[in-house]
């Protein structure tokens, strides 16, 4: 597509600094490494692959979920974000979660959407607690705006953290605003932020060589429930 | 009073089915024991519906009688049995009376439940609701709740350990993954789940000291089967499998009011009544299936049958006696844990697990060589309603 780079200069947001996510690996229930790191902007064509047949599944509200985040990250791609950044999780080099988020400020973050595409270990879950940790450790900000599109998405951040509630509207709208502070993030942490660093380079260098994605029939069968693994 | 047979059975796969209503599981599950039963022209004179929940998770009541109509069995007589998360299990005596007692010759039997259109929240105050109505329901207990309470008095009384309950959540769910009706069919790592520190994410703690993995999973399913006179069963073309013994017993509502809460007496009245009927002794059956909601019901239930003496039953978990190949394999389904536990199916499910095993049906890392006699046991409410059923292989 022929792009206007005079006009484009405009378009695109500034971006704030950002220190890059460091990698990070967890032990999952069925013994499979999950290595958890930042995706590049080039990683983006990829990643739309193993969310677009998540377009078509309602169960949990992977509809709406999927077609919000692929058009966050495709937006990311063409530089029409301000300061967004994806984290992916792998196993065995195969694509298995998305998270992302943007700062909002440099003392705001914003957490845009978690996409579990393997599902029954946790591992949006993990994710969710690798967005955090980037926002409130490596970003060093105050708070994250947090809101919840599906049941389980309010069980694992509103319950569990457990979030507070905000009047300070998020930016995908819908319902009610919550809030991670560094004082709830800090105090859940022992509960619900692990992994070792750094990651063995054999496990880095398989996630960094491909990033595999299953093929779209597998993709719904894992995420309807836990058959076929 | 009559000998009775299984003839017939059948199950759809357990878990999460968004796409069915419980009238689809149960007529489905009913069609595949009708047509494993061979019946031809004849129809059935009675069907026992076990249902927990359905007025409550479904807004519908009187199911039996909806199901002859949906599966054109009409007139036959048509009951709905609730009796808590033993309604499968009652199901099944029922149906065996009906047809010990002469009355009727082809009963239908079908337990289903479908749990997962309401939140965990909800699910989990349902099960709650059959706890005693004022001395537990009103402060908040829950099953999970009654469950880790009960694990830490065996702990105490008994030497049972996080490890005993570890070998019962990894074997479960490690058959569980060669069923291909099961709901989990995820093998677990005792590294991911235990040695990790990752564990505090992937296994946490549920009802201390019962972690995730040591609670069975809230699923729709449904099972049945079909029952016959035994003499009428032996001209049939597939190994008839005959009810040798049956079992029931109460106990009080509220544990509180048990002289050891730790004493599940109605497993042992229960199992002892279906040893006698079928003369048969613990050490003649060669598999179980167990009410595992939790792995410590497992590992006290297998001591309560007299598998194994009081406090022994964990050690014989972590000796693998329980699995494949054992002294005793338990659960060879994956029982509740990782088959599932949609309530007023379970009972059904696992004398259909039995039968399955009785027959020589299953692909050999699941099947018990030579399989002659199988137990179940059906708990209901936190053992105060507990059904017991000794099976055997008829040869023909």
């Amino acid at each position: 597509m022929p792009i206007d780079m005079e006009l484009e200069v405009v378009l695109r947001p500034k971006q704030y600094p950002m220190v890059p996510y460091p990698s990070k690996v967890i032990t999952l229930a069925n013994g499979k490494k999950l290595v958890v790191r930042q995706a590049a902007r080039e990683d983006v064509p990829v990643i739309l692959k193993s969310v677009h047949p998540c377009l078509f599944i309602e169960r949990d509200y992977y509809d709406v979920v999927s077609a919000r985040l692929y058009g966050e990250l495709l937006a990311w791609y063409r530089y029409r974000v301000k300061s967004e950044y994806c984290l992916i999780g792998q196993v065995e080099g195969y694509l298995v979660g998305i998270v992302n988020g943007r700062m909002e400020n440099e003392k705001v973050g914003m957490s845009y959407h978690t996409l579990a595409i393997d599902r029954g270990l946790r591992i949006g879950s993990h994710l969710f607690a690798a967005k955090m940790e980037y926002h409130m450790e490596y970003l060093e900000q105050d708070s994250v705006l947090i809101v919840a599109e599906s049941p389980i998405g309010f069980r694992r951040w509103m319950i569990e953290y457990p979030l507070e509630e905000t009047n300070i509207p998020h930016e995908l709208g819908g319902g009610d605003s919550y809030r991670l502070t560094r004082e709830i993030y800090f105090a859940a942490k022992p509960r619900l932020v692990v992994g070792d660093r750094p990651v063995p380079q054999e496990l880095l260098d398989e996630a960094v060589a491909e990033i595999k994605f299953a093929d779209e029939d597998t993709i719904r069968e894992r995420i309807a429930g836990l058959k076929g693994r | 009073m009559r000998d009775v047979a299984i003839i017939g059975v059948g199950m759809i796969p357990f878990g999460r089915r968004d796409e069915d209503t419980l009238m689809d599981m149960l007529a489905y599950a009913s069609l595949k024991a009708l047509d494993d039963a061979g019946l031809g022209d004849k129809s059935v004179d009675a069907v026992y519906v076990g249902n927990m929940g359905a007025g409550v998770l479904a807004n519908q009541s009187a199911i039996a009688s909806s199901l002859v109509d949906r599966l054109s069995l009409l007139p036959a007589a048509a009951e709905t049995v609730e009796n808590g998360p033993a309604s499968g299990g009652s199901a099944v005596k029922n149906g065996l009376l009906a047809v010990a007692s002469g009355y009727y010759d082809y009963v239908l039997v079908v337990g289903g439940e479908k749990m997962r259109d309401v939140t965990g929240w909800r699910a989990t105050d349902f099960i709650a609701t059959m706890t005693h109505p004022e001395a537990e329901y009103p402060y908040g207990i829950t099953l999970p709740g009654m469950a880790g309470m009960f694990t830490r008095l065996y702990m105490e009384k008994y030497g049972v350990t996080r490890e005993h309950l570890l070998a019962i959540s990894i074997k479960n769910q490690e058959m569980g993954g060669l069923n291909p009706y099961a709901h989990v069919e995820m093998a677990l790592d005792r590294e991911g789940i235990y040695e990790s520190p990752h564990a505090v994410v992937n296994n946490p703690v549920s009802a201390d000291p019962l972690h995730l993995y040591d609670l069975c999973p809230v699923s729709d399913g449904a099972a049945a089967l079909v029952l016959c006179p035994l003499d009428m069963a032996k001209k049939m073309t597939k190994p008839p499998i005959h009810i040798a013994g049956f079992g029931q017993a109460t106990d009080t509502h509220a544990l509180q009011e048990r002289d050891d809460p730790t004493d599940l007496k109605a497993v042992s009245l229960a199992s002892q009544q279906a040893y006698e009927m079928a003369k048969l002794k613990p050490s003649d059956i060669h598999v179980a299936e167990l009410h595992d909601a939790f792995t410590i019901l497992e590992i006290a239930e297998s001591e309560h049958v007299g598998f194994f003496k009081k406090g022994e039953g964990g050690k014989a978990a972590v000796a693998g006696e329980t699995r494949l190949g054992g002294k005793i394999p338990i659960n060879l389904s994956g029982g509740l844990k990782a088959r599932g536990h949609p309530v007023g199916a379970t009972g059904v499910a696992q004398v259909v697990d039995i039968v399955f095993q009785l027959r020589h049906e299953l692909p050999k890392d699941r099947q018990v060589k030579k399989a002659q006699n199988g137990l179940t046991v059906n708990f209901g409410g936190f053992g105060n309603n507990v059904l017991a059923f000794v099976l055997r292989r008829v040869e023909q």
